[in-house]
């Protein structure tokens, strides 16, 4: 830049000035990442450093703890609100993932390729159930379930959960549908596939990082849920984790459960994060290049 | 191998557009037909009829006397080559040629037999484990090919399969994409828009304009005895000259002067009981500089003057641009032509002649040149209905 302005004799003190011109620019986005990194950071470290503390340490305020323990983790497991938390949570997320998923990859396909009546309305539709305040359904939902047997049952929370990750997932997936070349669909008609066939062996490969990503969506989705885990639910049978790290209580009523509930919070986190370390190379690749000139 | 017969094919979009209107086709066994025309004049849309692509609206598609119309395209036995390749990007080169012999259950040995023997027809053998986003253009054109042809289809149709490659490759490609059909003869639809294209692959051409077609012949024929206006203008490169002429008695007055009409046309034109006011079509190739014609040629045809205006030089010859007096020929078909060709001097005004000149013409821009031609090559078109008057049915 002021290099190639400047005159031939001036040009070593020039370039000597873009170095440092750059270095300043990389000391400057240096320091803005790093904030925002240790404001991301910062207090999930802190849940971290909290879940090793000894129960007398935990109000010392030091962010690394002065004695380490895994008392926190041993506590957890031991009593079966956890587990069973745990186990439900697990079930009620790949379950509701599984469904809203593939149910959302059909009716993406269809939003992106065919033309039918009401497609509008459905597009519509799924944008408003999106929109909704999930509060406002919680009272109505808690009277439905309680009258259809599904209240603190598994599918009680499954059902509520697919209907609110739908929106999501059909809009994430028909974004990807979209990408994908028409032709290619014609092309595998031509080479003697069936309808299903072309979209299982030529479509879903190829939209694959984008069902992965609304996979991933969805379950952190369900996973997260509070508000459906702690209005429909009663009891152990299908308290989620997040619910139930509400009715964690001290060893005595006087106890402060500051350490197991970090230690919970930091198990539940753990799943997501080898979810995404797993699958962010599919997210970020992209799959269709050189299906056309392009 | 099979015969294909549109009979009577048309089709209309919901919307009421009518894409291509009564086409009948008879395409025999063997061989390789062009659909050629200016876009969206229902090539492809004709072309994606046959494939089962899109319904068709009326009438009805034989392929060896069987009616097809109701038949899904996997059930068709047809191998179609796209203008943009879709070739699979999830698969190797390997993969996407067999993905045909996979769906139709063919075992393994021979899906690989057959994939070897196409890569090697096509000259890919090395690149069999690669995928298509490391291939380049021409590469990819020939997976697409190889796709197509490892099945052994009944019919190939192909839709602009050279459009998406640079020019010198085009041309490479279209000698061995002719080579190929040849050996393999199976029957082949081929849709272009480049009238090149068209006269260099094709046993016959089928000319399509506005979902109609103009004209159905060998590109000779096409290119001697074109149907209409628009025939004898979109085939050929440069395209044919038209002039607004007037029959009288035995002579055209025509803006290049006064030339005795030839018998046969004359003929032809009492029979065809013709109006006064006609459209002059004449080739570039048949004007040539009066100097370097023989003297007893000479004689023959008509000599005009005129200024060059512009003077191309491609080395082997020379196109010669001159200016036209007076208005141009008016024709609804050739405003049709001029929409499609792009060139907006067609509505009237001066109007322009090019000439295809011998390389040794001592030809210069702004200088007057004598030019000759033959008026037996004259044709000669109705200005309302576009009928080439002077071709004998």
């Amino acid at each position: 830049m002021a290099a190639t302005t400047a005159p031939e004799t001036a040009a070593p003190a020039a370039a000597g000035g873009n170095a440092m011109h750059d270095a300043r620019r990389r000391l400057s986005w240096s320091v803005i990442n790093l904030l925002v990194v240790v404001y991301a950071l910062v207090p999930v470290l802190w849940i971290v450093s909290l879940s090793f503390k000894t129960s007398d340490t935990i109000n010392d305020g030091n962010f690394i703890p002065r004695s380490w323990t895994m008392d926190n983790y041993a506590e957890i497991f031991s009593t079966g609100i956890f587990t069973r938390a745990l186990i439900n949570s697990i079930g009620i997320a790949l379950i509701s993932t599984f469904i809203a998923v593939s149910l959302a990859v059909m009716a993406a396909y269809a939003i992106a390729r065919l033309d039918f009546p009401g497609k509008r309305a459905l597009i519509g539709v799924s944008l408003l159930i999106a929109m909704f305040p999930q509060i406002s359904l919680v009272t109505p939902l808690f009277n439905i379930e309680r009258e259809l047997g599904l209240f603190d049952t598994w599918p009680g929370l499954i059902l509520p959960y697919i209907t609110f990750a739908l929106p999501l997932a059909i809009y994430t997936l028909s974004a990807f549908f979209r990408e994908i070349p028409w032709e290619l669909e014609k092309a595998a008609k031509m080479d003697g596939a069936t309808p299903i066939q072309a979209f299982r062996r030529v479509i879903v490969p190829l939209a694959a990082p984008g069902v992965v990503t609304s996979a991933i969506l969805v379950f952190i989705f369900c996973w997260n849920d509070f508000l459906f885990a702690i209005s429909l639910t009663a009891s152990e049978s299908a308290r989620t984790v997040p619910a139930a790290l509400a009715f964690f209580t001290g060893a005595s009523q006087f106890e402060d459960p500051t350490g197991t509930i970090s230690a919970a919070a930091v198990v539940i986190t753990i799943p997501i994060v080898i979810f995404v370390l797993l699958f962010q190379r599919r997210i970020v690749a992209g799959l269709t290049s050189g299906a056309v000139k392009g | 191998m099979a015969e294909i017969v549109l009979d009577q094919v048309s089709k209309r979009y919901p919307d009421g557009a009518l894409a291509v209107s009564e086409v009948n086709l008879t395409v025999a066994d063997g061989e390789f037909i062009i659909l050629v025309g200016p876009s969206g004049c229902g090539k492809s849309t004709t072309l994606n009829m046959v494939a089962g692509l899109e319904d068709i609206t009326a009438g009805e598609l034989r392929i060896d006397g069987e009616r097809m119309n109701e038949r899904a395209p996997k059930d068709r036995d047809i191998a179609m080559v796209f203008q943009s390749y879709a070739l699979y990007p999830h698969m190797t080169v390997r993969e996407n040629m067999a993905f045909p012999l996979r769906l139709a259950k063919v075992d393994d040995g021979t899906v690989r037999r057959k994939v070897e023997e196409a890569a090697q027809v096509l000259d890919l053998t090395e690149h069999l484990d690669r995928r298509p986003s490391n291939l380049s253009g021409g590469q990819r054109q020939r997976v697409a090919m190889g796709r197509a042809i490892v099945r052994d289809p009944k019919a190939f149709l192909m839709d602009e399969p050279l459009s998406n490659l640079d020019a010198k490759l085009r041309g490479q490609m279209r000698t061995s994409l002719s080579r190929l059909q040849k050996k393999l003869g199976t029957t082949t639809l081929y849709v272009t828009h480049d009238q090149t294209e068209a006269m260099t692959l094709g046993d016959r051409i089928v000319v399509l304009q506005g979902g109609n077609v103009q004209q159905i012949g060998s590109p000779q024929h096409l290119y001697d005895e074109p149907a209409n206006l628009f025939v004898a203008g979109f085939i050929g490169s440069p395209s044919m000259n038209f002039l607004p002429v007037t029959v009288e008695n035995d002579r055209l007055s025509t803006p290049l002067g006064s030339v005795p009409l030839p018998d046969r046309s004359r003929t032809l034109l009492s029979a065809a009981d013709a109006p006064r006011e006609l459209i002059a079509g004449i080739r570039p190739e048949h004007f040539e500089d009066a100097a370097l014609v023989e003297d007893h040629l000479r004689d023959k045809g008509h000599t005009f003057t005129g200024t060059v205006d512009v003077l191309e030089s491609l080395g082997s010859e020379k196109y010669a641009y001159f200016e036209l007096e007076g208005e141009g020929p008016q024709a609804r078909q050739l405003a049709d032509l001029a929409s499609v060709t792009g060139s907006a001097d067609e509505g009237g005004g001066p109007r322009q002649l090019i000439a295809r000149l011998s390389a040794a013409t001592r030809a210069k821009e702004g200088a007057e040149l004598d030019v000759w031609f033959d008026p037996a090559h004259i044709l000669l078109f109705d200005p309302d209905s576009g009928r080439n008057l002077t071709r004998a049915e």
